[in-house]
């Protein structure tokens, strides 16, 4: 093609707001239409966690707070109702995993950086793509409707597992609440599967010329593990789904056998719960490296920039982001332990988990080294790319503990599993979210965010998220089983472990209250920025990779003339022989000059 | 309603005040020329020493912490191989403490190092094979010794017990658990689901197997039936009025009866007279009494939904599944007055909780837990804490 038909090709369509804004077709905008619906699930989900905390940190205490968000109905006298605790408790887990983790980091990220990084005009598919959007939407409208049922929300844990999500008698959100959760989810790994075969066609197909796989920024090489991770697992939840489903409506009895539920006596034999332990976590487990690997990839990109040093080591970061993929398919046991799974299995669980240390700790090696003899630019993105370092490390560490079965008997379902994921899951992939906005804000917008508040922001949400995570891991170690309404049960046992769980139980719920206020600075810097943020200029971070050649007014299609070709490494920063601090992925390689 | 206007007001102001900041900053920004992306030198050497500050206050804080916490948190394990357990534990911090704080010291340190200097050339540095081999050799090693200490004390908890291990059966259902004792035979008698049955004339609420049970639950069935089937002969004859769907779930659910009933015959050739010594011996109780170094089997049931049983002071935790049975073993060894002395407290007891979310009165869903002598055991029994699970023994 020449470059005049490119040309052509970015002035062409004639956009109404309708194509544009609402259902519009360019990657660019689908990942803003991803972005600021996730940032609208997390303020919903981070509302419900301040409500079940508030019952935490004091319990039975009367609170204007819940009754002014769940009224006489579900915090009667201002004391939150035991059923809707379970329901706050499943369905901040939902979205925070799957709308804001999943939908929300890969939709946003993956959606504006492929194409822009791997030099295509869009998507593979503008259509799917677009449907992809629209059901992570319509998914998202039904998880929040079913807070609003009469029955209440799903309540079985965000893990649902049955039969207790199968019978509306055992509990009373596993009604039509749960019956909400189900749809939604089938129609939210729809959205999800559209989106990631869009992603792994792109980057396999339409990367530009000389953009090989081995000169892919590390950002990319994340979402397209990820998108391949999601694909072979999604597909597991939805028959996973389905057929709670089925158990639930039908009267099957793939997950129920020999069960008494109220006083009625069941027919359904021959099923086991088990069996959907083993479906839901084959998808739970690479679920984890779903949600953390795009976090990674951003956080590579951006410590290599605001260190103006190369990436360390680019080809073993390649080589454990496949890694951690590979493995992430053949853990799932791990968090099944004492199900009654044949000890043998969980042996062999064991050692398979412990081996995703490896690659984890070469990833946070290298970070490290590319902070070594750098030169550190503190913008958000950057304190938020540190943040994620520390945390994947903090939280990774109690990973070894829990996938030591041995250890696991002692610690399994109490807030020391709650204090790992979040700190390691939870953390680190909110932390690269973040950076990920701060970062790529100017290519989204074209302004800039403001760096002052940005920075405000990071110190305060580091240091009460560390506030509020770890304290959990001494309540969990002490013996506080997780999804407690309270731990009064303790009182009359142990009064030592008792006085212990409420101390830091106060703790954990202060840090969290300041831990959500502060996300009102995001909040504001972001929608300000949006419409009065300082205009960005074409290259504001000084990077390498293709996204920074584009114009700052987004046209369709990219890039005004023809497709830039590439001809090195996307880390060329502070090269030797060269004049500026970094080189731009389109700049031909000198006579002479090694290429990494 | 005062309060409320006056945070409506207060929220108004902070806005305002907010907007006016901005717009000072903003013009200060054009004034100054200066850009989002530009790098302060004074602003990035603060977040540098933040940096450090930070590492001193979570250090500071996780020592603390460790100190005040890390002793104080649960007793010494009162079983067995809790102790091998705790042993595990300890070793294990000292490799994670040690990645811990080692990992976050150099990232902060080089954070605060390495921050922006005008003057200052980064250094090209793009991959080292030797330094990438030496951090995947050093934690797979580390690892390797987590592994195979781990899978040892691993196998040794999940092994067989022992010959004279003393067999319990724990049964789960909302929100309670009862224990089973197999008695002088040392072995349960047989339990089936459709047999449980809370009906005044002959409960059963474990579902025991025997020649008199399964009548009664026969006997059970027939009334209830019958009972049922009045009523459809009632409706059909007008003389009583059901809406559309109740009719419909009276006659689905007498079908759904009948059905059970059959299988309920069925049993009735399965077993013979053998099948009641079993448990002619078995009593129940609703707390759970352990003889010190005594091990025991426990057997674990749900009548309902997932639970676990999950002992913290014995390190001991094993999910109760409907329809399965699984097990868990462990030998006590501090009875539960040497426990007192040892956690200084005289209202000390051990514990038995449900650790997985089973209903909306999860949180109170326990048991307690006694260790006492053999003496103190055969004191409890006649007492009369348990109950037989066969009326006619008595």
């Amino acid at each position: 093609m020449s470059a005049a038909a490119h040309t052509d090709h970015g002035h062409h369509h004639k956009e109404s707001f309708i194509t544009k804004y609402i259902f519009s077709q360019d990657h660019k905008m689908i990942g803003k239409q991803f972005l600021v619906t996730a940032i609208f699930m997390a303020c919903v989900a981070v509302i419900l966690s301040i409500l079940f905390r508030i019952q935490l940190g004091w319990p039975g205490e009367s609170s204007g707070v819940l009754s002014f968000f769940l009224g006489d109905t579900w915090a009667p006298n201002g004391i939150l109702h035991r059923g809707m605790y379970l329901g706050l408790v499943t369905i901040h887990g939902t979205i925070m995993v799957f709308f804001v983790l999943t939908g929300g980091l890969s939709g946003t990220f993956s959606n504006l950086l492929i194409p822009l990084q791997c030099g295509a005009r869009d998507m593979a598919s503008g259509l799917l793509n677009m449907i992809s959007y629209w059901l992570f939407f319509i998914s998202s409208v039904l998880m929040l409707y079913s807070l609003f049922i009469e029955t209440g929300p799903a309540s079985a844990g965000w893990t649902i597992y049955p039969p207790l999500s199968v019978y509306e008698e055992t509990i009373q959100g596993s009604g039509a609440g749960m019956t909400l959760w189900l749809l939604s989810m089938t129609i939210f790994v729809a959205s999800s599967l559209l989106g990631s075969l869009n992603y792994i066609v792109t980057v396999l197909n339409l990367r530009t010329k000389g953009m090989k796989m081995t000169r892919l920024p590390l950002t990319i090489w994340a979402f397209f593990v990820t998108a391949v991770l999601g694909v072979l697992s999604f597909p597991v939840l939805v028959s996973c789904v389905v057929l709670l489903l089925m158990d639930r409506t039908l009267g099957t009895s793939f997950y129920v056998n020999d069960a008494i539920v109220g006083s009625e006596i069941l027919e359904q034999s021959g099923g086991s719960p088990i069996l959907f332990e083993h479906l839901f976590w084959f998808l739970g487990h690479p679920e984890v490296y779903i949600v953390l690997l795009p976090a990674l990839g951003l956080t590579s990109e951006i410590v290599a920039n605001n260190s103006r040093k190369p990436i360390f080591g680019y080809r073993a970061m390649i080589g454990s982001i496949l890694a951690i993929g590979f493995l992430s398919f053949i853990v799932w046991g791990h968090h099944m332990f004492i199900t009654g799974m044949n000890p043998f299995l969980g042996g062999v669980f064991v050692f398979t988990t412990l081996l995703i240390a490896i690659p984890s700790a070469v990833k946070a090696f290298n970070y490290l080294t590319t902070l070594w003899k750098g030169n550190i630019r503190f913008t958000p993105a950057m304190l938020f790319s540190i943040g994620l370092v520390s945390s994947f490390v903090t939280g990774g560490i109690t990973g070894i503990i829990l996938a030591d079965s041995a250890l696991d008997i002692q610690v399994h379902d109490t807030y020391f599993v709650v204090a790992h994921f979040h700190v390691v899951m939870g953390l680190s992939a909110i932390f690269g979210m973040f950076a990920g906005v701060y970062h790529w804000f100017p290519k989204m917008y074209g302004r800039m965010m403001n760096s002052k508040l940005g920075m405000v922001h990071f110190w305060l949400t580091f240091i009460s998220a560390y506030g509020v995570f770890f304290p959990m891991h001494f309540v969990g170690i002490g013996g506080a089983p997780r999804r407690y309404y309270d731990y009064s049960v303790y009182e009359g046992f142990d009064s030592n472990q008792y006085g212990m769980m409420v101390d830091l139980n106060v703790i954990i719920s202060v840090f969290a209250v300041i831990a959500a206020i502060s996300q009102l600075i995001f909040l504001f810097n972001f929608f300000y920025s949006i419409r009065r943020g300082q205009v960005a200029t074409q290259n504001p971070w000084k990077g390498n990779s293709l996204e920074w050649t584009t114009p700052v007014e987004h046209v369709h299609g990219n890039w005004p003339g023809a497709i830039p070709e590439v001809h090195r490494w996307p880390y060329d920063y502070s090269k030797p022989g060269m004049e500026e601090d970094f080189v731009l992925q389109t700049v031909p390689v000198k006579d002479g000059e090694e290429e990494h | 309603m005062e309060m409320k206007l006056i945070v409506l007001v207060v929220i108004v102001l902070v806005a305002i005040a907010v907007a006016q900041l901005m717009r000072v900053y903003e013009l200060t920004s054009k004034i100054r020329n200066r850009r989002e992306e530009d790098i302060d030198l004074r602003v990035n050497n603060i977040n540098a020493m933040m940096m450090i500050l930070f590492l001193a206050a979570f250090f500071g804080s996780g020592v603390y912490m460790l100190y005040e916490y890390g002793n104080g948190m649960l007793p010494e394990a009162a079983s067995l191989h809790g102790q091998d357990v705790d042993w595990l534990f300890n070793i294990n911090w000292i490799i994670v403490l040690t990645v811990f704080f080692g990992t976050n010291a150099v990232l902060f340190i080089f954070a605060y190092k390495y921050a922006y200097d005008p003057k200052r050339k980064p250094y090209y540095f793009p991959h080292d094979n030797r330094l990438e081999m030496i951090w995947t050799v050093i934690p797979a090693g580390a690892l390797a010794v987590i592994i195979i200490l781990g899978l040892m004390t691993w196998n040794k908890i999940t092994g067989k017990p022992s010959d004279d291990a003393v067999i319990v059966e724990l049964y789960a259902e909302q929100f309670n658990f009862t224990a089973r004792y197999s008695g002088d035979d040392n072995k349960l008698g047989h339990a089936d689901y459709k047999l449980v049955t809370t009906w005044v004339e002959n409960p059963n609420p474990l579902g025991i197997i025997t020649k008199n049970n399964i009548e009664w639950r026969l006997k059970e069935l027939d009334s209830t039936i019958t009972a049922m089937h009045n009523d459809i002969a009632a409706e059909e004859a007008s003389q009583k009025i059901f809406s559309v769907a109740a009719s419909e779930k009276l006659r689905s659910k007498v079908e759904k009866l009948e059905r059970i009933r059959e299988r309920v015959v069925l049993m009735q050739s399965n077993y013979s007279d053998s099948t009641d010594v079993l448990a002619a011996d078995d009593f129940t109780a609703k707390e759970l009494f352990l003889i010190k170094d005594q091990e025991y089997q426990f057997i674990m049931r749900s009548r309902d939904v997932i639970h676990s049983a999950y002992f913290p002071h014995f390190r001991a935790q094993m999910n109760c599944v409907p329809g399965q049975r699984t097990k868990l073993k462990f030998t006590p060894i501090y009875t539960t007055a040497e426990m007192r002395e040892k956690t200084d407290n005289p209202e000390f007891n051990y514990i038995l909780l449900c650790n997985k979310i089973c209903g909306e009165s999860h949180s109170n869903m326990n048991m307690r837990v006694i260790v006492g002598t053999q003496d103190e055991y055969e004191k409890w029994i006649e007492e009369g804490n348990t109950t037989n699970v066969v009326a006619s023994v008595n």
